[in-house]
């Protein structure tokens, strides 16, 4: 049931992609994103098709987990390829009544959906990659320098690890409030949109309670344990770049600049 | 009168195509008949709630059939809902389900759902609510208000007031006080006694299933590993210890006595047994 939704999803491994410091995969999934803002042709993508399909080959994370995370993204992305299709001007290759399908239109349409679904399995395979822990304290040790401007880095990366640790907690609760109502004759399948988002109410309101409840032992859980936020609070594990981050991250960089340097000549 | 429930070469496995996955139960069956109180035992994580959420249609078997009154409960969507009001199914922490304004509305969400009038959902709603000792006077105020215990009782009220033929309670009395288990396993026996009801019982307390249970089924690992009388299970008290099971209090002060060489039989799981036999052998000590 829920527990199938993909989001946020951790899968244990050992592959260098797997091993790498999570700054680097942060940055690696920035440089990734802009570059593929900036690619405009069959040999730019192409380019990062190949990033893609090597990092997630080295990965050893299953294509099908990948494709299974768009799902969701479904609806957007077909929205967004018919708004492409009918819409962009140009040279005609159909037409009925008021609708033409014209030859950028296609194009136009196969490269963001291309794009689009790029975006989200690069970043699929941050997430997929990386401990929700390990992610929020990269980001930290990355958005360190906003301190400086006191920008809260600790207290949100706390409530982020919060928020990623508990999301598999609250599908799982989820499951268990559905499975309940459902024994009671609870039908969530049938009726129309008002019925239906009725049905939701039996769901929503306990699991409210309960996450406030779980709220609540947490923050008491961790003033027990004297947490004061983050001033003079040390790491258990320090994050140390390796050699092969470097390497990573010159291959990022190589990437950016191959793409700048296509698109410099408009390629 | 109750119909009898019947599960065949039952297997489930979960997050089928990810590195999750993972077989919770291989290839149960059993039958249970009319009646019956059927007790389940089985470490943590054996699949014990896996296996009940097939009884009542809440998870697809990946492999198998769950036939209620002779006839598969997949057949067609109909039965399967049919099977919700049939076999009515009480979770784990059943309080964690409450949503409603008022203990009687809540109550009174299963009846509503099977599409009753108004005067039975009334009169179901009491019925349920005498059956857990849930004072008339609660009925009108939030659930959200009440203990821990009573919280338990109106959930599982909220189950039986569908007047099911088969109720299951995934462990009832988890985290209640003595009193407050011993209550809620009466409210249970009345509710059989009332409906001639078939009950399943998933317990972790030994004591509990010995003293109610007609017969036993031992999960382990989601394989069948022993099952029968409660007197035949808790004969094997090796074979309990090794799955990492234990027997009954009474059971394992017979076990202790007959290691020191006092002559008592072990198969005794209830204290009246014990008790028989203690007896028995201070009257044989007096007249020696
Ligand atoms: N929704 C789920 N998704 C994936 N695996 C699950 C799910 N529910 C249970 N499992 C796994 O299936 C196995 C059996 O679980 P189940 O909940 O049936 O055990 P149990 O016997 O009820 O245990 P307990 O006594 O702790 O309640 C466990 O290994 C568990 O990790
Ligand atoms: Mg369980």
């Amino acid at each position: 049931m829920l527990k199938d939704i993909t989001l946020g999803q951790y899968f244990p491994g050992t592959t260098l992609v797997h091993r790498l410091d999570p700054r680097t995969k942060i940055l690696m999934v920035i440089v990734y994103i802009v570059a593929l803002f900036l690619a405009k042709s069959y040999v730019s993508y192409a380019l990062m098709l190949a990033f893609l399909v090597t990092a997630v080959a080295i990965s050893r994370i299953k294509p099908r987990a990948l494709l299974k995370g768009l799902k969701p993204l479904l609806i957007i992305i077909i929205f967004t390829a018919v708004l492409n299709l009918f819409y962009s001007g140009g040279e005609p290759l159909v037409s009925f009544w008021v609708f033409t399908i014209t030859k950028e239109g296609v194009i136009n349409a196969f490269f963001l959906v291309l794009r689009i679904m790029m975006l989200v399995m690069g970043t699929f395979l941050l997430t997929y990659t990386t401990s929700p822990i390990a992610l929020t304290d990269g980001l930290e040790s990355l958005l360190k320098p906003l301190k400086k401007i006191r920008f809260p880095v600790h207290e949100l990366s706390m409530m982020m690890s919060i928020a990623l640790r508990f999301i598999p907690t609250l599908i799982e609760e989820t499951d268990k409030i559905v499975a309940a109502q459902k024994a009671r004759g609870a039908d969530f399948e049938s009726g129309n949109l008002f019925r239906r988002a009725k049905a939701l109410v039996p769901i929503l309101v306990p699991l409210f309670v309960s996450a406030f409840r779980r709220a609540d032992e947490l923050a008491d859980a961790m003033e027990c344990r004297c947490y004061h936020g983050g001033q003079g609070r040390t790491k258990m594990k320090q994050l140390h770049y390796a050699r092969g981050d470097f390497a990573v991250l010159l291959v990022g960089a190589l990437l950016l600049a191959g793409v700048i340097v296509l698109c410099h000549f408009g390629l | 009168m109750s119909v009898s429930i019947e599960v065949k070469n039952l297997s489930h496995t979960y997050s089928v195509g990810t590195p999750f996955e993972h077989e919770a139960i291989h290839a149960l069956n059993f039958t249970v008949q009319p009646g019956e109180f059927l007790g389940i035992i089985g470490h943590t994580g054996s699949g014990k709630s896996t296996l009940i959420q097939h009884l009542n249609g809440l998870l697809k078997p990946t492999q198998g059939d769950v036939l209620l009154g002779g006839q598969s409960i997949w057949r067609d969507k109909k039965a399967t809902r049919e099977a919700r009001f049939r076999v009515g199914l009480v979770f784990q922490y059943p309080e964690y389900q409450l949503f409603e304004e008022t203990v009687y509305k809540d109550i009174a969400f299963g009846p509503k759902n099977m599409g009753l009038d108004a005067d039975e959902v009334r009169a179901r709603v009491h019925r349920a609510a005498g059956f857990v000792g849930v004072p008339e006077a609660l009925l009108e105020v939030s659930p959200f208000d009440l203990s821990g215990g009573q919280k338990r009782r109106v959930a599982i009220a909220g189950v039986i007031a569908m007047e099911p033929e088969i109720v299951i309670f995934d462990e009832p009395t988890a985290g209640l006080d003595p009193a407050g288990c011993a209550d809620i396993l009466e409210n249970i026996c009345a509710y059989r006694r009332a409906n001639n009801a078939t009950i399943i019982m998933v317990s972790h307390s030994m004591d509990d299933v010995a003293k109610l249970a007609d017969r036993l089924l031992v999960l382990r690992d989601g394989a069948i590993a022993l099952s029968g009388a409660p007197g035949e299970v808790f004969a094997q008290a090796k074979c309990l210890r090794e799955i990492g099971l234990e027997v009954p209090q009474v059971t394992q002060l017979l076990l202790e006595l007959q290691s020191l060489g006092v002559p008592v039989d072990t198969a005794a799981y209830t204290t009246q047994q014990a008790l028989a036999q203690l007896l028995s052998l201070k009257e044989g000590a007096a007249n020696a």
